[in-house]
C-alpha cells in the first residue's frame, strides 16, 4: 500500500478497496513504527487526521470526492495550521499554535487531503542538512548516518521512507530539490508566485516558494495542482488560472532541446554523480531529446549573491519574533532591550543568528551599496543568463547537488562548505524560475538527483520530461530496504 | 547680532480610508484596545501586506493639489528598528522612490503671500501606542492604530518664523480636509507634525545645525515649541556654544523642549525595498480619473472669492480655511440676496465666534446657512437693525426658530414709522434740557446720548438711520 | 573582510540578539568567512546594471478599501506571552 502512487491510491479509494480512514491509520501506524529512527515529524496529528479522513469518506459516499480526496499527506512545519503547533523547527515557536491556516493548507484541505502531521526541517528553513532543527536532526532513510538534506529534510525523509505518500516543502535556495535529491524522491520548486506564500513563515520573501514533494513526477503534478492558485492575500501571488500540470505528462519529448550548463559539470562534481547523470542523459537521448552545452556565465556568483540577499531579507523578516505578541519570551526580563535580546538570543539557534547578523551587517549604514545593491545587480545578470539560455533550449539539465548525502555532523561546524552544497540550486531562486529534482540512480549506494530547470511557468513541460524519464526508469520506485 | 530662523516641517496626516493601508482591519478611532488589530497588523508569522487602493488614490490627489510630480513608479521600503508598538520590527514606508515629489503651496502672512516648497510626500503605516498606566511596572501595547495609512508631507526649509510654520501647517490642514483625504482631527492624532528648526546669522548661506522637535499636535504648540527652541539655540550660540543635532520632545506643560535620550543612540534603519510588496505603478489614466475628482482648491477659491464677492484677502482666507465654511458662506450669499460683505462679516464674525466658543465645527452649527440667510435678508430690508440681529441670532442659536419667527414672537421688528420715531425724538430732547444746552454749546459727543435715549425708549427697535436724521433736525431746530 | 569582536557585538545589538561572551569569537570567525565568500561579487563590474529586487517583473495589485477583518483579539491573545485588559504587556517603555 505504502509504495502506491497518488493515482494508485486514488484508484484504491475509488474502487472501495480501501477507505481514507483505513489508509490514514495505515500511514499513522507506519509513522509510529518508523519515525523513531528518522525524526521526520515534529508533530503528528492522529486525531485530526482521522477526523479529516472520516469527512473524506463521507464526501466520497456522497459522490463528491475529487481525485485527491481522502489521501494522506504531510505539511512542512513552516506552513501555518490552525489549532496545530507551527514551530518552524525553532525554540522560538515551540509554543506557537497558529491562529489561521496558510493558503497552501487551505488549498490542500479543499482538495480533500488528510494531514498526518507537520514535518521536521532546518530551523526557519535555514540549512541544507536538517541539523539546525530545535527538534534534532532528521536521518536519511537510505543511510541513517547521513543527512536527508534541507531545509525540507523531514518531508523528503518521510516520503522516501513512505511514511506519507506526498508532502509539501518550501524552497528558498534549494530546500525542496536538494533534500529530494539526497533522499531519492521527486520534488519541485514552482515559478515564483505560483504557490501562495500566505501563512508560510517567511525566510527570504523574494526567494521563498512552496512546492510539492512525492515519489514521482505524476504525484508531484497532482499535489502541485492542489497546492497552487492565486491568493489575494499575497501581493506576489500571480493571478492566473491553475494549470493542469498533469495534462502534458504523456507528451512525446522527441526533438526537445535540453541545455547542459558547462559549469554544472565541472570541478566539484562527484564523479559518481556525474556518471549517473550521463546515463540519464543517454536515456533522454533515446527518447528523442537533443542536448547542447550552454553557458551561464554569472552562475558561479549565485552563492555569494544569495548569502547577501537571503540573510538581508531574513534579518528583517525575523524581527517580528520579539517575545511580545507570540512565541518565546525569556524569563524575567530586566527591561525592554533585555527582553528583546534574550528572547531572540535564547529562542533562535546558531545558524539563524548567524544569518540575521550577516543580513543586519549587509544592510547597515555604509555597506548597503557594496553588498545589498551589488547583489541585486548580479542577481539581474544571473537572471539575464537564463533568459538568453531559454532562447536556445527548452529545458536545462544538471545535477541537483555536487555530492550524494553527507554524514551527519560532517559540515555542521563549517557554514561555508554547507552553503556550497546548494551551488546548483540557488541561481534558480534568484531568477524565480521553476525547477525540479528527480531520482537518477545511485552513487555509493546513495541516491543521486537530476535537476531540470524550466522557463517561467513551464512546470508542465518539466513534469512531462520527468514523467517520460520515469516511464523508462524505476529509480523513483525504489525505497530503502528497512522501510520496504 | 541678528539671527535668522530656518524651519522645515514634516507633517503626518492620517488618510481617511475605511481600512488599514495593508490590511482589512478598520481604522475607526476609539475602539477597545487591540480589537482592530488583525493578523497582518499584529505581524503574526506568515501573514503578508496587500496595499489599499484608496491610500494610493488619496496620495495622488494630494500630489495633484500641490502641483507635484506623482511618481509613475514608487516603491515601499522597510525601515527596521525594534519598538514594542512596531509589531513587525520594521515600518513599511517609502524611501528612495516616494509617490509624490516636488510640490508647493502658498501661505498668507497678513496681506502677503509666500510660496513654500514641498520636497516630497510618501505613504507609510502608522505604529501602535504604548500605554504607560501602571500594569505592575509594565507597559501596555495597543495595536489598533498600527497599520493606519499615513501620508508624510515633507517641506523644504522655507519657513523663517514660527508664525510662517503655523500658517503653512494650517494651509496643509485646510488642504487635506478640502481633498477629503484626512479628517484633520488633531486631538485624535490624525494630523501631527515634527519641526526641523535651526538658526543662522542673518546673511549666512549655510544652514545652522538643526534640532528635530517631536510631538507637536496643535497649532499653538508648534508656535510655542519653535519659539522656545529658537531662543534656546540663540542663547547657546551667543554664549559661544554649539547646537547639537538631536531629536527633542516638546513638553507643553512646561513649555520647553528637551532632548530625547532614548533616541540618542545612533539609529541605523537599514532601509531596503520590501520584498513582500511590488512597485506601485500609476498610469496616466488613473491620474486623469483622480484629477476629475479634485474639488476647487483653497487658493483658487480664495482668489475667486476676492473677485466675485469683493472681499479682502483677509476675509477670503478666513472663509476658505475649510471647505464646509466656504460652502456655507456661498449658500448664505445666494439665499439671502444680501450684500456679500455683510454675509462675510456674519460668517467670520458672530457665527465663527459662537462656534469657537462652543467648540463646534461648521458642520455642527445649530444655525443653518438658510436660517442665517433669512436673518441677513431682514437686515437688508431694514426689518431689523444690525444690533437687534445679534439678539435674533442668539435666538436661532438656541433653537427658538427662524429669524422671522423670533422677530415676530419677540416683537423685534424695527420701528420705521416716522411719526412714532418723531415722538420718541421729541421726548428725548424735551426731557433733557440740560444736555440740549451742553450740546448746543459744542459738546457734539452728546449726540450719542440722545440716540441712546431714543433706542432705549424704542427697546432698540427704532431704525437707527431715521433716528439720526430726525434727531439732527430736532436738535438743530430747538 | 574581517569582523572583530566589537563589530560582532555592535551587529548583535542592532539585531537585538544576546550572544554568550564565549561564542563571540566563533561568530566573528563565521561572519568573517561569510563576508569573504561574498567578496567574490567584486569580480563583476556592475556599473549601470539595474538592481533586481524581485524575480517577477510585476506591479502592485491594489486591494479595495473595505474594512473586512472581524475582531479576533481573544483568539490572537491566546498565544501571547503576557496580556491584561486586552493589552500586550512588555517591560516599561521609556520615551
Amino acid at each position: 500500500m505504502h509504495n502506491k502512487t497518488l493515482s494508485e491510491l486514488s484508484q484504491a479509494l475509488q474502487s472501495g478497496e480501501t477507505t481514507s480512514q483505513a489508509l490514514t491509520q495505515y500511514f499513522l501506524d507506519r509513522i509510529q513504527q518508523h519515525d523513531g529512527q528518522l525524526n521526520s515529524f515534529i508533530t503528528v496529528t492522529p486525531e485530526l487526521a482521522l477526523e479529516q479522513a472520516k469527512a473524506a469518506d463521507e464526501l466520497r459516499a456522497q459522490g463528491k470526492a475529487g481525485k485527491l480526496t481522502g489521501i494522506p499527506m504531510a505539511h512542512k512545519d513552516i506552513f501555518c495550521t490552525q489549532g496545530v503547533r507551527t514551530s518552524c523547527a525553532s525554540k522560538m515557536l515551540d509554543n506557537f499554535t497558529a491562529p489561521y491556516n496558510a493558503g497552501v493548507v487551505e488549498n490542500v484541505q479543499k482538495a480533500g487531503m488528510v494531514m498526518l502531521g507537520k514535518t521536521n526541517m532546518d530551523e526557519f528553513a535555514m540549512g541544507s542538512s536538517n541539523e539546525t532543527s530545535f527538534y534534532g536532526a532528521v536521518k536519511n532513510p537510505w543511510d541513517l548516518d547521513t543527512v536527508p538534506g534541507g531545509s525540507s529534510g523531514g518531508s523528503a525523509a518521510a516520503v522516501a521512507a513512505r511514511l506519507a505518500p506526498v508532502a509539501t516543502g518550501t524552497d528558498t535556495g534549494g530546500s525542496i530539490r536538494q533534500p529530494a535529491a539526497l533522499c531519492g524522491i521527486t520534488g519541485m520548486k514552482p515559478t515564483y508566485g505560483l504557490v501562495s506564500r500566505y501563512g508560510m513563515i517567511a525566510f527570504a520573501s523574494s526567494l521563498d516558494q512552496g512546492g510539492p514533494m512525492g515519489q514521482s513526477a505524476e504525484d508531484v503534478a497532482l499535489l502541485l495542482e492542489a497546492m497552487s492558485g492565486f491568493d489575494e492575500r499575497d501581493s506576489t501571488s500571480i493571478d492566473r488560472p491553475v494549470a493542469d500540470f498533469s495534462a502534458d505528462l504523456n507528451n512525446d519529448i522527441q526533438g526537445l532541446k535540453i541545455g547542459l550548463p558547462k559549469d554544472y559539470f565541472g570541478e566539484g562534481l562527484d564523479p559518481e554523480v556525474n556518471a549517473a547523470l550521463q546515463t540519464a542523459i543517454k536515456e533522454l537521448e533515446q527518447l528523442g531529446a537533443t542536448f547542447e552545452e550552454i553557458e551561464l556565465p554569472n552562475n558561479k556568483l549565485a552563492v555569494p549573491v544569495y548569502y547577501i540577499i537571503a540573510p538581508a531579507e531574513c534579518s528583517s523578516n525575523l524581527s517580528r519574533f520579539d517575545g511580545v505578541r507570540f512565541g518565546y519570551r525569556c524569563e524575567d526580563p530586566v527591561d525592554l532591550v533585555d527582553m528583546y535580546k534574550r528572547s531572540r538570543g535564547e529562542g533562535f539557534g546558531a545558524e539563524v543568528k548567524r544569518r540575521i547578523m550577516v543580513g543586519t551587517y549587509a544592510l547597515s549604514a555604509g555597506y548597503y551599496d557594496a553588498y545589498y545593491l551589488k547583489s541585486q545587480q548580479i542577481r539581474h545578470l544571473i537572471s539575464e543568463d537564463f533568459k538568453a539560455a531559454f532562447k536556445k533550449v527548452d529545458v536545462i539539465l544538471g545535477p541537483t547537488t555536487p555530492t550524494p548525502a553527507f554524514k551527519i555532523g560532517e559540515k555542521a561546524d563549517d557554514p561555508i562548505t554547507m552553503y556550497l552544497s546548494d551551488i546548483y540550486t540557488i541561481a534558480v531562486n534568484l531568477a524565480g524560475l521553476p525547477a525540479m529534482s528527480l531520482p537518477a540512480g545511485f552513487a555509493n549506494k546513495l541516491p543521486v538527483g537530476m535537476q531540470l530547470i524550466g522557463n517561467y511557468f513551464d512546470e508542465a513541460k518539466l513534469l512531462n520530461v520527468a514523467h517520460q524519464y520515469q516511464q523508462r526508469t524505476d529509480w523513483h520506485r525504489q525505497l530503502p530496504e528497512q522501510f520496504a | 547680532m541678528t539671527w535668522e530662523t530656518v524651519i522645515g516641517l514634516e507633517i503626518h496626516a492620517q488618510l481617511a480610508t475605511k481600512s488599514k493601508i495593508f490590511s482589512g482591519a478598520s481604522t475607526a478611532y476609539g475602539a477597545s484596545p487591540n480589537t482592530q488589530a488583525c493578523a497582518v497588523d499584529l505581524g503574526l508569522p506568515g501573514v503578508l501586506p496587500v496595499l489599499n487602493k484608496d491610500a494610493v488614490y488619496m496620495a495622488a490627489k494630494l500630489g495633484l493639489a500641490i502641483g507635484a510630480k506623482v511618481a509613475e513608479r514608487s516603491v515601499f521600503a522597510r525601515k527596521n528598528y525594534f519598538y514594542p508598538d512596531l509589531p513587525k520590527g520594521y515600518q513599511i514606508s517609502q524611501y528612495e522612490l516616494p509617490i509624490v515629489e516636488q510640490g508647493q503651496i502658498q501661505i498668507e502672512l497678513d496681506d502677503e503671500e509666500k510660496t513654500i516648497g514641498i520636497t516630497r510626500a510618501h505613504l507609510e503605516e502608522d505604529a501602535g501606542k504604548s500605554l504607560h498606566e501602571d500594569f505592575q511596572g509594565l507597559s501596555g501595547i495597543d495595536l489598533n492604530r498600527a497599520g493606519t495609512p499615513l501620508i508624510e508631507i515633507v517641506s523644504e526649509p522655507d519657513m523663517r518664523s514660527a508664525k510662517e510654520a503655523v500658517a503653512y501647517m494650517k494651509k496643509i490642514h485646510s488642504l487635506v480636509r478640502y481633498l477629503e483625504i484626512c479628517d484633520g482631527n488633531m486631538q485624535e492624532g490624525s494630523f501631527r507634525c515634527d519641526a526641523n528648526v535651526s538658526v543662522r546669522r542673518k546673511g549666512a548661506e549655510k544652514f545652522g545645525t538643526r534640532a528635530e522637535l517631536k510631538n507637536l499636535n496643535s497649532f499653538r504648540f508648534v508656535e510655542r515649541a519653535i519659539n522656545y527652541e529658537v531662543e534656546r539655540q540663540i542663547d547657546i550660540l551667543e554664549a559661544g556654544g554649539e547646537v547639537i543635532q538631536e531629536t527633542r520632545l516638546y513638553d507643553s506643560e512646561k513649555n520647553e523642549t528637551r532632548s530625547m535620550r532614548s533616541k540618542e543612540e545612533a539609529n541605523d534603519y537599514r532601509y531596503f525595498p520590501d520584498p513582500d510588496l511590488l512597485p506601485v505603478v500609476i498610469e496616466s489614466e488613473f491620474l486623469e480619473q483622480v484629477k476629475a475628482t479634485l474639488p476647487e482648491l483653497p487658493d483658487a477659491k480664495k482668489h475667486r472669492f476676492m473677485q466675485d464677492y469683493s472681499i479682502s484677502l483677509y476675509d477670503a482666507v478666513a472663509l476658505t480655511a475649510n471647505r464646509e465654511l466656504a460652502d456655507y458662506f456661498e449658500d448664505v450669499v445666494k439665499t439671502s440676496g444680501s450684500e456679500s460683505k455683510l454675509c462675510a462679516n456674519w460668517v467670520i464674525g458672530d457665527l465663527s465666534g459662537f462656534l469657537n466658543k462652543n467648540n463646534l465645527d461648521i458642520s455642527e452649527s445649530p444655525v443653518s446657512s438658510e436660517q442665517l440667510a433669512g436673518m441677513l435678508a431682514r437686515i437688508s430690508d431694514k426689518t431689523i437693525s444690525g444690533k437687534i440681529a445679534k439678539q435674533v441670532f442668539e435666538g436661532m442659536w438656541n433653537g427658538e426658530g427662524t429669524a422671522d419667527e423670533i422677530i415676530d414672537k419677540k416683537g423685534l421688528k424695527q420701528v420705521t414709522d416716522t411719526g412714532l420715531i418723531e415722538k420718541l425724538v421729541n421726548d428725548a430732547v424735551d426731557n433733557n434740557p440740560q444736555q440740549v444746552e451742553q450740546y448746543k454749546a459744542g459738546k457734539d459727543k452728546l449726540f450719542g446720548f440722545f440716540v441712546g435715549q431714543v433706542m432705549k425708549a424704542s427697546k432698540g427697535k427704532a431704525n437707527p438711520a431715521q433716528v439720526n436724521e430726525l434727531l439732527k433736525k430736532k436738535l438743530a431746530d430747538s | 573582510m574581517s569582523l572583530d569582536k566589537q563589530e560582532v557585538e555592535k551587529i548583535a545589538h542592532l539585531a537585538r540578539i544576546a550572544l554568550d561572551e564565549d561564542d563571540v569569537p566563533h561568530y566573528a570567525t563565521n561572519l568573517s568567512n561569510i563576508m569573504e565568500l561574498v567578496e567574490q561579487m567584486n569580480q563583476v563590474d556592475t556599473a549601470g546594471i539595474t538592481p533586481m529586487a524581485h524575480p517577477l517583473d510585476a506591479v502592485a495589485r491594489l486591494r479595495e478599501d473595505t474594512a473586512s477583518e472581524p475582531n479576533q483579539r481573544d483568539h490572537f491573545q491566546q498565544i501571547a506571552p503576557q496580556t491584561e485588559s486586552g493589552l500586550y504587556l512588555v517591560p516599561k517603555v521609556i520615551e
